[in-house]
């Protein structure tokens, strides 16, 4: 017996869908809540994740290069300004020079009059190297705004992505995404395994419910839970510590959100219909989850990875919804940015949620 | 116009009837030619060793299995494919309990009950009738074994079905819960329903069932009130009186004994006229300390198979 069976069973007057409905949901997110071992995998486990990335490489990148300044005038003003450099007022050209001594700042510059001093620590010569570079270009085109003229050839240069693409930015989504496949794939397939050992699938085919009822019951749940999952790791990722900031149309990421639950979902049922045992789901679970969130570019950078895998990671609707939940979120990309990815993770959850209907067994 | 006789004089049809089903798993023959008919209100008991198919033949009485040959009516109607029209009339108890996680007894109720479009105060009259109401906010994992059953008894009743079908619902319960557990079959009854039970206890279903079907191997091999299968075995009744209360040849001397023997605790008198032994006994005063026992279903499974009726 299939879940597309229907047409078979006669039907007639029976309780309302929809009290069946709203019961299984209520008993489903009780369940949810009341068991502690789903919470710390829904919410602990992928937070820790957020944590360690987002406070290892939490200042990396965002903050231009440390540079110590000494004294007042046009060159210091323009270094304030600079988003390349984040400046260090210090009082006198001595503490400077033991600080770069010691290697606490890379280089300090010091303005007295005309002067321009910049004294670098030579040990990191990438660093010296780029001092180097910014203090000239900082005091060459001082010295052009001294003449009175309009500069010639004007440099325009920016980052390609928002200014503050910083690593908690990408992290986020990414991990998210991994998070949400996990409770959506585990959430699934778990429960279809035992309720099926349980013998609760077989009282439920005993009762006046369709199978659209009970299933529609969990999807819901699924998707509360992914949505608690936002809430709490755009909370989390927000607090100053983690400094996470959203683009304009940032709850663009809810309906993507929303979709992919459903794709997961769709695999956890295929999950739950082959395995007898709730060990055996788990594993498969794993081994379905976690090279998926690997190769979507979830944990790591896509860059970290072989084109031919990245081009492999097309199949899997974690690669789509990381991409579009960063378009969303943080590249502040608009509704545009949807189309591909509801797309693709619609088609997904149609093609494979069909499977698994087909191959779904009530009994043992 | 005249009625057709077979509507006019036909007595009302029996909620369950079963006839001839089979069923086999690969080579074996789990149920292998079975009829049988419930009469409305009766306790129905289905007896056997392990293995013997009872839980088969409830699934396919209950419509989750299609039979290989044979067919079923239930309440009138075919319960296979899934019919939805007869699910809200029929009320099962599973072999393995089967809980939502997580889930107190009460909110386990409200769960099954909301769909079949049960209300709260059912849920609370479900409770008291099987004893549950102090405990309802206890989690279904934290009920002791007997309450367990009485709980998932409580979700096959809570839609007030016609007909209900328990699966070994004393199965693995100490003496005290199955006693309990009784009560609560009894009292179902007693509100009308009819009951399709299976146990591997005979000396229960001796005294819970209206009648029994015994069987073993895939096989029905009597069916009848317990009481009738017991009597037409026609086996004696033992008397049985201390050693040295009477002399063993006094005793064979007694009207009605048929056979005497003896051991180091007691003397055994066999009987098919127990009357007139019993009062020869009284006569002479030695009552002190007698049993009287007389064949039970185990006689009749051993009767019928020709060995020992082990569970
Ligand atoms: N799903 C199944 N697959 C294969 N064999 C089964 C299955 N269910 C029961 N059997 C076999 O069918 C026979 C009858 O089983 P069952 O109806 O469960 O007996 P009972 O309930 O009397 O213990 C047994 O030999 C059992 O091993
Ligand atoms: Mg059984």
């Amino acid at each position: 017996m299939t879940l597309i069976e229907t047409p078979r069973e006669r039907t007639a007057a029976r309780p309302a869908s929809s009290t069946a409905f709203l019961a299984l949901s209520k008993a489903g997110f009780l369940g949810f809540v009341r068991d502690k071992a789903t919470l710390f995998f829904t919410f602990l486990f992928p937070m820790m994740f957020l944590v360690i990335f987002g406070l290892l490489f939490g200042n990396e990148g965002a903050s231009g290069t440390s540079i110590g300044i000494v004294g007042d005038g046009p060159v210091i003003s323009a270094l304030e300004r600079s988003e390349a450099v984040e400046p260090t007022r210090l009082d006198s050209a001595e503490a400077a020079r033991e600080q770069v001594r010691d290697g606490d700042l890379p280089a300090y510059v010091e303005q007295n009059g005309d002067t321009i001093t910049l004294r670098f620590a030579a040990s990191d010569r990438t660093q010296a190297g780029l001092v180097n570079g910014l203090v000239a270009g900082v005091v060459n085109q001082a010295n052009i705004a001294a003449t009175g003229q309009a500069p010639r050839f004007t440099l325009d240069a920016a980052q390609v992505e928002d200014e503050s693409l910083k690593p908690i930015q990408y992290l986020t989504p990414g991990i998210m995404s991994w998070a949400i496949s996990i409770s959506a794939v585990f959430g699934a397939a778990l429960t279809f395994v035992n309720w099926r050992k349980k013998q609760v699938l077989r009282r439920l085919r005993l009762a006046p419910v369709r199978p659209m009822t009970v299933l529609g019951s969990r999807l819901l749940v699924a998707l509360g839970v992914a949505v608690l999952q936002f809430i709490v790791f755009v909370g989390v990722a927000m607090l100053p510590v983690f400094g996470l900031r959203l683009s304009g149309q940032w709850w663009l990421a809810i309906p993507l959100l929303l979709l992919g639950t459903l794709s997961f979902f769709a695999i956890g049922m295929l999950v739950g219909a082959f395995c007898k045992t709730e060990e055996a789901a788990s594993g498969v679970a794993n081994l379905i989850t976690l090279p998926m969130a690997f190769l979507s570019g979830a944990l790591l950078p896509l860059d970290a990875i072989p084109q031919w895998l990245q081009n492999v990671s097309l199949v899997f609707p974690m690669r789509h919804l990381n991409e579009g939940m960063l378009d969303v979120m943080v590249r502040d990309q608009g509704i545009g940015a949807l189309l591909l990815p509801a797309v693709v993770l619609l088609g997904f959850t149609a093609v494979v949620g069909l499977i698994a209907a087909r191959v779904f067994r009530w009994e043992a | 116009m005249a009625q057709p006789a077979n509507v006019r004089g036909m007595p009302p049809t029996s909620p369950l009837s079963v006839s001839g089903i089979h069923l086999s798993y690969g080579d074996v023959r789990a149920v292998d030619g079975v009829s049988f008919d419930v009469a409305e209100g009766e306790f129905f008991g289905i007896l056997g060793p392990n293995g013997a198919g009872k839980t088969t033949t409830l699934e396919i009485a209950e419509g989750l299995r299609e039979p290989d040959s044979g067919s079923v009516r239930l309440l009138g109607e075919p319960p296979w494919p899934r019919n939805l029209a007869l699910l809200p009339r029929i009320g099962v108890q599973l072999q393995a309990s089967a809980f939502f996680d997580k889930l107190t007894a009460r909110e386990q109720l409200e769960t099954f009950g909301a769909l079949y479009g049960v209300t709260a105060a059912r849920v609370d009259e479900v409770l008291e009738l099987v004893g549950l109401t102090d405990k309802a906010a206890t989690p279904e994992a934290k009920l002791s074994g007997g309450q367990r059953q009485r709980l998932s008894i409580a979700c096959a009743l809570v839609h007030d079905p016609d007909i209900v079908f328990l699966d070994e619902p004393t199965a693995a319960l100490d003496p005290q819960a199955r006693r309990n557990l009784w009560d609560v079959l009894r009292e179902v009854q007693a509100r009308g329903k009819t009951i399709v039970y299976t146990t591997h206890y005979l000396d229960e279903a001796e005294i819970l069932c209206d009648r029994v079907a015994i069987m073993d191997d895939g096989r029905i091999l009597a069916m009848d009130a317990p009481a009738r299968l017991v009597r037409d075995l026609d086996a004696a009744t033992r008397v049985i009186l201390e050693r040295g209360a009477l002399p063993a040849e006094q005793a064979r001397a007694l009207p009605g004994a048929d056979q005497v023997a003896e051991d180091e605790l007691s003397l055994t008198i066999s009987t098919r006229s127990p009357a007139p032994l019993l009062s020869a006994l009284a006569e002479r005063g030695t009552l002190d300390g007698l049993q009287v026992r007389t064949a039970t279903l185990e006689d009749v499974f051993l009767e019928l198979t020709g060995r020992e009726y082990r569970a």
